[in-house]
C-alpha cells in the first residue's frame, strides 16, 4: 500500500476553502481589533492636563488652598509645595473638605489631610500631581502625571 | 384598434384600489379561520405567531404578559425616541438646554419625554420580571437553552440603553451617574493598582477611554453614548428580539406540561430516527402549515386544545398594547422626568445615585468598585447562562416552581437571600469593615474579602448545600436564582432608600443632615 492511499487529516479538495476561511476569519479579526483601536483616542479632547499655578510666591509656606475649578489642593510647606488631586480614586467622584480630610459624596470614602485612605472603598490614597517651574517661574501642576505622595516641590 | 386597450386602462384603473390591496394581502377577505390563518402564515409582521396557539399559552398566569409588555415598551420607546431625536442636540453644550426645551417649549415634548422615560423605566421591570417568569416555570429548559441565552443578551442590552439615555440629558444626576459607571467600567484598575503592574498593563483604563473617548465624561463621551443608544444598542434589540421570537416558535411554542418537547424546528426529527410522517397527529400546531402539502392546510381541523392565533392571541396582544401605553402615558402625565442643574464636573451630586437598577450594584460598588462592579456582576450573568446547561433535568417545563419541593425551597431561599443580604448591609454600617478594624491592610484583601464577595459565596454555597439534599439541578438552580433575585432586591432597596450623602445610612431621606 502507498502513501497516497492514506486519507489525509485535511481532504486536499478543501485545503483551498478551508485557507479561505481561515484568511477571512483572520481579516476579520484585524479588522474588528482596528475598529476597537480607532475609539481610544491619541489626542485627548480636554484642555492642557498642565496648568499654571500661579507665582511661587503666591503661596508662602503654611498656605493650604483649594482650587476647585481644576479639582486639586495645594499645600505649601517649608519642605516645598505639593498638589494633591481632589478625584476620588475610587470611581472618580470629587472629594470635598471635611473635619478631617477629605469627603468623597459618592461611596463615602474619607481621606486625611495629605490624601491617605481612612475608610471607605478607595483603593488608594488621592494622587499628588507632579509640580514643575515654568521659565516664568510660576508653578505648573500637570494633572496628568502622578508623583509618589510626600513629593515637595522646592523651587 | 387602439380602443380596447385604452377602456382596459380605464378599467384597471378604477380597479386599482381592489387590485393594490389584493397585492397586498394574499389572501380572501380575513372571516375565516382558514383565511385568517393564511394571513398570519404569510404575513411577515404576523408570522412571528403560530398559526394556532395553545389554549394554555393564552392563560395569563402561563407567561403574566410579561414578554408581550416588554415588547410593548420597546414599542413605545423607539416612537417616543424618535421623535425625541428630532429636538435634541448631542453636544456639551447644547444638550442640556435642548432637553429643556423639550421638556417646556416643545408642543407635547414634556409628554413624550416623561412616557420615554417612564417606558424605559418599566422595560427594565418587565425584562427582569419576564425573565423571572421564564426561570420560575422551567421554560429555560431544553430545547430552549439557546433562548434563554438570548434572553439574557436582550436583558443586557436592555439596561446598556437605559445607561446610554441616562447620560443625554447632561445635568449633574446624568453626568456622576455616568461618571461612576465608567469608572466601575474602568475598575480592573483597582486590581492592576494592587498588584503594581499598572504602568505596564491596563485594561481598565483601556476600556473607560474606549467607552468615553476620553480620560473623563465630556463632549466624546455624550457623543459616543448618543450613537450607542440610537443606533448601535437599538439595532442589536431589534436583531436578538426577532430571533428571540422565531427561536419562540422553532422550539415548539411556549414551554407547557403537556407538550412533547423532545424536538424542535420545523418538520425536524432528532437525530438519527427518521422523521416523523405528515400525516402523524402533530404535537406542534406551527408545524401544520407546512406538513401539509400537498393538500390544504388543515386549518380548519383543531388539533387539541389550540385555536386560532387570530383572533385570540391578536387579540390579546394588542390589548396588553394598550393597557401598557396607556400605563405609561398616566405615569407620564403624573411625574415629570427629572431634569437637575446642568452638569458641573466640579461638583458632584450628594448624594450621587446611579439609575435605581445599579443601585444594588452600587452598594456593592461602595465595597470594592472591581468586585462589585465587574466580577460579581459578571459571575451573576455567567451563573444565569450556564443555568439551562448545567440544568438538564427532564421534568414538566411550564409548571411554576416545578411543584411544591420547589415552591419550598424557593421559600427557603428567599428566606436566606434576605436574611444575608441584610446582614452584608448591616456589619460595615454597624461595626466597619477591614480597613475601619486594620488601617493599612493590603488592598488585594479588601478586594477579595468584601461583604458582597463573601454574600456571593454564601449563595453560592447554598446552592449547592441544596443540591446534595435534594440531589436535582432544578432545585439549585431554583435556589441560587431566588438567592441573587432576593440579594438584588434588598441591595437596590438599600441603596436607593437607605443611603443619603457620603454614602452613609439613614433610615430615612427624612433624617439626612441639610446643609
Amino acid at each position: 500500500m502507498s502513501e497516497r492511499l492514506k486519507p489525509d487529516p485535511v481532504p486536499r479538495r478543501d485545503f483551498l476553502g478551508i485557507a479561505g476561511l481561515g484568511t477571512l476569519a483572520l481579516a476579520g479579526v484585524g479588522a474588528l481589533a482596528g475598529m476597537v483601536r480607532l475609539l481610544k483616542p491619541y489626542v485627548y479632547p480636554e484642555p492642557m492636563f498642565k496648568f499654571r499655578l500661579g507665582r511661587s510666591d503666591e503661596y508662602p509656606p503654611g498656605t493650604v488652598r483649594l482650587v476647585p475649578e481644576r479639582s486639586i489642593y495645594v499645600i505649601s510647606e517649608p519642605r516645598g509645595v505639593a498638589v494633591i488631586s481632589l478625584v476620588c480614586t475610587h470611581l472618580g467622584c470629587i472629594v470635598a473638605p471635611g473635619d478631617r480630610g477629605f469627603d468623597c459624596p459618592c461611596h463615602g470614602s474619607r481621606f486625611d489631610h495629605k490624601g491617605k485612605v481612612l475608610r471607605g472603598p478607595a483603593p488608594r490614597a488621592l494622587l499628588w500631581l507632579e509640580v514643575t517651574q515654568a521659565a516664568d517661574g510660576s508653578l505648573m501642576v500637570d494633572a496628568n502625571r502622578e508623583v509618589k505622595p510626600n513629593t515637595w516641590y522646592r523651587g | 384598434m387602439g380602443q380596447p386597450e385604452q377602456t382596459t386602462y380605464w378599467q384597471n384603473l378604477k380597479r386599482l384600489p381592489w387590485t393594490l390591496w389584493e397585492s397586498l394581502v394574499r389572501h380572501s377577505r380575513p372571516d375565516t379561520d382558514r383565511a385568517r390563518s393564511q394571513t398570519v402564515f404569510s404575513n411577515l409582521f404576523l408570522h412571528l405567531h403560530p398559526t394556532r396557539t395553545h389554549i394554555r399559552s393564552l392563560r395569563f398566569s402561563a407567561t403574566m404578559a410579561l414578554g408581550v409588555i416588554t415588547v410593548s415598551l420597546f414599542a413605545i420607546l423607539v416612537v417616543t425616541g424618535v421623535l425625541l431625536m428630532f429636538y435634541y442636540k448631542p453636544s456639551v453644550e447644547t444638550a442640556y438646554n435642548s432637553v429643556k426645551d423639550i421638556h417646556y417649549v416643545v408642543p407635547l415634548g414634556r409628554i413624550m419625554r416623561n412616557v420615554h422615560r417612564w417606558a424605559a423605566h418599566l422595560m427594565v421591570v418587565a425584562v427582569l420580571l419576564h425573565m423571572a417568569r421564564v426561570f420560575y416555570s422551567g421554560s429555560y429548559k431544553r430545547p430552549r437553552e439557546f433562548n434563554w441565552l438570548l434572553g439574557i443578551g436582550l436583558l443586557v442590552t436592555t439596561l446598556g440603553l437605559s445607561f446610554t439615555g441616562y447620560l443625554l440629558p447632561w445635568d449633574q444626576l446624568a453626568f456622576w451617574a455616568v461618571t461612576i459607571g465608567a469608572n466601575i467600567a474602568g475598575s480592573a484598575r483597582e486590581l492592576t493598582d494592587a498588584i503594581g503592574i499598572t504602568q505596564s498593563m491596563d485594561p481598565g483604563g483601556f476600556t473607560r477611554e474606549v467607552l468615553l473617548g476620553s480620560k473623563g465624561v465630556g463632549g466624546e463621551a455624550l457623543i459616543r453614548f448618543y450613537a450607542l443608544h440610537v443606533m448601535v444598542l437599538p439595532i442589536m434589540l431589534t436583531l436578538l428580539l426577532g430571533v428571540h421570537f422565531w427561536r419562540i416558535r422553532k422550539d415548539g411554542g411556549l414551554a407547557r406540561p403537556d407538550a412533547d418537547v423532545t424536538h424542535a424546528g420545523k418538520g425536524a426529527a432528532p437525530k438519527g430516527t427518521p422523521a416523523t410522517k405528515p400525516d402523524a397527529a402533530p404535537t406542534k400546531t406551527y408545524g401544520l402549515m407546512c406538513v401539509v402539502r400537498d393538500k390544504q392546510p388543515a386549518t380548519n381541523l383543531d388539533p387539541a386544545d389550540t385555536v386560532p392565533s387570530w383572533p385570540y392571541l391578536l387579540r390579546a396582544e394588542v390589548l396588553i398594547f394598550v393597557a401598557t401605553l396607556v400605563l405609561c402615558i398616566v405615569l407620564g402625565l403624573l411625574f415629570d422626568a427629572p431634569l437637575t442643574e446642568a452638569a458641573n464636573p466640579a461638583i458632584p451630586e450628594n448624594p450621587a445615585k446611579a439609575p435605581w437598577y445599579f443601585l444594588g450594584l452600587q452598594e456593592l460598588v461602595s465595597y470594592s468598585a472591581f468586585m462589585g462592579g465587574m466580577v460579581i456582576p459578571g459571575v451573576a450573568l455567567l451563573g444565569l447562562a450556564l443555568i439551562p446547561y448545567l440544568d438538564r433535568e427532564k421534568e414538566p417545563a411550564g409548571v411554576y416552581f416545578s411543584g411544591s419541593t420547589g415552591k419550598r425551597i424557593a421559600g427557603y431561599s428567599l428566606a436566606f437571600g434576605v436574611l444575608l443580604a441584610v446582614i452584608a448591609v448591616a456589619i460595615p454600617v454597624k461595626y466597619g469593615w477591614l480597613r475601619n478594624w486594620m488601617p493599612d491592610i493590603n488592598q488585594l484583601w479588601i478586594i477579595l474579602l468584601n461583604p458582597g464577595t463573601l454574600l456571593t459565596l454564601a449563595y453560592m454555597a447554598w446552592s449547592l448545600v441544596v443540591l446534595r439534599t435534594t440531589r436535582s439541578t432544578r432545585m439549585a438552580a431554583i435556589a441560587i436564582f431566588t438567592c441573587f433575585l432576593a440579594g438584588f432586591i434588598v441591595l437596590t432597596y438599600v441603596g436607593s432608600e437607605l443611603r443619603g450623602p457620603n454614602w452613609d445610612f439613614f433610615w430615612s431621606k427624612s433624617s439626612w443632615p441639610t446643609h
